[in-house]
């Protein structure tokens, strides 16, 4: 405790006389925490992030990515906030599904604590039915859901994230109440996958990567997409167009520590703008298939608090929270 | 066909050079663990995890089935020159190991463990070969219901393991299932024996299991029992070859021993405890040599390492086809696989065929290797058997330590490793058996959510259990396996009786 105050008012001391010359920042190495383990979606956004600022030369002093796993990415946050209050070096990916977890576990630490520096990229979910399957459009498998809720099983990831939100606000969309949702969570798509091809569930949400091959393959029957627009190069229509007013964005973005100036905040901003930029990251975009979803700063902020109301409510309505 | 050239191909990625020199590494650092007394495949396996991080996938689970069958042939060489079986799949190898050791036959018992794995390893990897493929596309159509009875199955077949006491097993068992409830309840999300920790949420993985157990468990053991026990390491000369009546001997346990480990290896409760001790019972009962089981028996030595080999290639047929760990080793295995984004199952061979046939390639190359290597090398390895035991124990228990740092850098994690060894320490101590507390903490979980997802799935209607023929047929197996041991001898006894009557 003793430590990590006497690390705190010594970065405070630094921040004091780096506020006055905002352009020499970066004075030092960028370290990225990735609050999940190597290999996952918030590590890959890290190490993108972090090869995009090093190798397109945003940044001269180098960029580092380091992992914190634990308590669905709030461990990290709590060392995150707590460790680093003060040093605009300091940046941790956080992404939608972060929200939910601070909500489910209790976090003591939440993202008002932190500074939003940007929203940088967004995956999609695709809705999908086994290809035997009867339903051959969302419409009809919305129509089945609303005659009998419990009697489609819908797959997807983990309690509390995307895409159980998703299958909640189509619920919502047609009048069911969240608590008849039969929403059975798997660990990722290697786990959903052989459940959707077996007819274990009927339908399934989860991200469109994870379904592409099956799709492909024609195992698989994408019924929609959640985004906004529809996805170049996919031929689903979204669920807006199928006629239900739902949309989702499987968000990840970038935050730095609490307690920095609005010219550091502003500095920090600017790099991860100009690291936006780098053909590095339009590639990696590409390469990924994840769309361009740049939000900076005040107005970042505003989103952050959006999602964490609407976030909340939508797990209060399924239960997960309350 | 497929199969072949699948295989082929898998030759083809393996032997690279850098795969084949990540194999001979493999092979030799887990001889290396293998050799310390005490330390058995599951253990070097979850000391060693952190040293794949730097590899590609492939690469890794190269230097993995290297550590692991280096591990076994290093536990042989401890059980046979000094009585101490790394893990209960060596003990039998034990029994007859150690009386030849003792009158000077070391070598012949060493060469007949290596070249038995050997046989073994390359009867049990055709196995795998020919049948993984087969159950991955049986297993696309495994439902929740399904995937439960095999749970099912798993924990019935338990009973086996659990030793002479019932209460003891059980105790052991259920020890596991706790520790596998901590944590996020899979399906609501709710918080389970947290007990107010975030470091708790994501529950405890198996790696700090299985050191805690086997590392910091164990070692506490060996320096408890150091002033008791003056282990002497059986003094070893001449010849390492077998002679011809030996290899006529031999032969035929470990073709037998190569056939039960692949099969009981592959079974829903895998592990190598069972084949290695009816390989030892089977070759017992069909010698002609039987006065001298215990005294020093070849076969002895020849059948049960055999099985102990092969049941590893059995355990894979589980592993990679439905994403279900039968033992420490496979659960061990299958967190290297989550590391790499990597989730076994019915999808895998589809989706990573060049990862998947590679690795059964280097299965086959690993065998090679061990034998080709380490054989010649006998007299190296049992000069660490010199290690003085107080260095050897404290070793383990700092680097079982650091090991978990390493992979998580919690110190609530250290924490739990040390509890849980003291915890293993007592099980030792009162004669408590440790693998189904292993198994209890592994299967449990996922018996649970299979369970409730099956019941989701059906809206709480019980009879979904009872509809499908799969299911049913799992089910009845599991009821036999439950019965059958208790009931057959009497009716087996009754028709004796019978007999002669009529």
């Amino acid at each position: 405790m003793a430590a990590s105050l006497l690390v705190l008012t010594g970065c405070g001391g630094d921040s004091g006389e780096g506020g006055g010359s905002a352009e020499e920042y970066p004075s030092q190495a960028i370290e990225i925490m990735a609050p999940a383990d190597p290999g996952g979606g918030y590590d890959q956004t890290a190490r993108s992030i972090g090869r995009s600022l090093d190798e397109g030369g945003v940044v001269e002093t180098g960029a580092e990515v380091y992992n914190v796993p634990g308590a669905s990415g709030t461990a990290g946050l709590t060392q995150f906030v707590g460790e680093n209050a003060g040093d605009p070096h300091q940046l941790m990916v956080i992404g939608k599904i972060l929200v939910g977890a601070i909500e489910q576990t209790d976090s003591q630490v939440n993202l008002g604590n932190t500074t939003p520096i940007a929203r940088l990229t967004a995956e999609y979910d695709a809705i999908v039915v086994p290809a035997d399957s009867e339903y051959e459009t969302l419409e009809q498998l919305m129509d089945a859901f609303e005659a009998d809720p419990g009697g489609v099983a819908w797959g997807g990831g983990s309690v509390g994230g995307v895409d159980q939100i998703l299958v909640a606000q189509l619920a919502d969309a047609v009048g069911i109440d969240p608590a008849d949702i039969n929403y059975i969570p798997y660990s990722g798509g290697g786990e959903l996958t052989p459940a959707i091809l077996s007819g274990d569930v009927t339908a399934a949400a989860s991200g469109l990567a994870e379904f592409q091959d099956q799709i492909d393959a024609g195992e698989m029957r994408l019924l929609a997409v959640s985004s906004e627009e529809p996805i170049e190069g996919v031929d689903a229509p979204t669920i807006i167009e199928s006629g239900y007013e739902v949309s989702i964005a499987n968000w990840r973005g970038l935050v730095a520590p609490p307690e920095i100036s609005d010219e550091q905040r502003d500095a920090v901003v600017a790099m991860v703008e100009e690291m936006h930029d780098t053909p590095e990251w339009q590639e990696t975009l590409e390469s990924n298939n994840w769309d361009d979803f740049l939000l900076t700063g005040e107005e970042f902020s505003a989103y952050i608090e959006t999602e964490t109301e609407d976030i909340t409510q939508t797990l209060t309505d399924l239960g997960i929270v309350g | 066909m497929d199969v072949f050239a699948d295989l082929l191909g898998g030759f083809a990625n393996a032997l690279e050079p850098q795969y084949l020199l990540y194999a001979a590494i493999g092979v030799t650092i887990g001889t290396l663990v293998g050799v310390l007394p005490g330390i058995g495949p599951a253990l070097a396996l979850a000391l060693l995890l952190p040293l794949t991080y730097g590899f590609d996938p492939t690469g890794a689970l190269i230097i993995f089935a290297g550590i692991y069958y280096g591990s076994l042939y290093g536990g042989a060489i401890t059980s046979i020159l000094l009585n101490t079986p790394g893990e209960a799949g060596s003990v039998a190898t034990a029994i007859d190991g150690y009386p030849m050791a003792k009158a000077g036959r070391a070598g012949p018992a060493l060469a007949t463990a290596v070249m038995g794995s050997f046989t073994a390893g390359i009867i049990s990897t055709l196995g795998l070969t020919f049948l993984a493929p087969l159950v991955a596309n049986l297993a696309k159509s495994f439902q929740a219901t399904d995937y439960f009875a095999l749970m099912v199955l798993a924990f019935v077949s338990v009973t086996a393991l659990v030793g002479t006491s019932i209460i003891r097993g059980m105790v052991s068992l259920f020890a596991g299932l706790f520790v596998g409830l901590v944590g996020l309840d899979f399906l609501t999300g709710q918080q389970r024996f947290t007990f107010g920790s975030a470091q708790l949420l994501g529950g405890i993985d198996i790696i700090i299991v299985v050191i805690g157990l086997f590392a910091i468990g164990e070692a506490l053991y060996g320096l408890a029992r150091l002033q008791y026990a003056k282990e002497q390491a059986v003094e070893f000369s001449g010849r390492i070859w077998l002679n011809k009546a030996e290899r006529k001997r031999v032969w035929k346990p470990w073709i037998r021993g190569g056939f039960l480990g692949f099969f009981f290896g592959s079974m829903p409760t895998g592990g190598s405890e069972v084949p290695t001790f009816l390989s030892y019972n089977l070759e017992k009962r069909l010698s002609k040599h039987k006065e001298e089981f215990g005294k020093g028996a070849i076969e002895g030595v020849a059948g049960p390492e055999a099985a102990n080999n092969a049941s590893f290639s059995g355990v894979l047929v589980p592993l990679l086809t439905l994403g279900i760990p039968t033992s420490a080793t496979a659960a061990i295995i299958l967190s290297a696989f989550q590391i790499y984004n990597i989730q076994p199952g019915p999808q895998l061979f589809e989706n990573s065929p060049d990862l998947v046939w590679t690795l059964i390639a280097s299965l086959f190359i690993g065998n090679i290797m061990l034998l080709v290597i380490n054989l010649p090398l006998v007299k190296v390895w049992i000069k660490i058997l010199s290690i003085p035991k107080t260095l050897l124990y404290t070793g383990i228990l700092v680097f079982g330590i650091l090991g978990v740092y390493s992979l998580s850098g919690s110190i609530t994690d250290m924490m739990i490793v040390c509890a849980i060894g003291v915890a293993g320490f007592f099980m030792r101590v009162y004669d408590f058996p440790v693998a189904p507390a292993v198994l209890g903490a592994i299967l449990g979980p996922m018996m649970e959510t299979q369970l409730r997802r099956a019941l989701s799935i059906s809206q709480n209607d019980f009879s979904v259990f009872f509809t499908r023929p799969l299911t049913v047929g799992l089910l009845v197996v599991a009821l036999a396996v439950l019965v059958l041991p208790a009931v057959l001898p009497k009716l087996l006894r009754k028709a004796k009786r019978a007999e002669p009557a009529g």
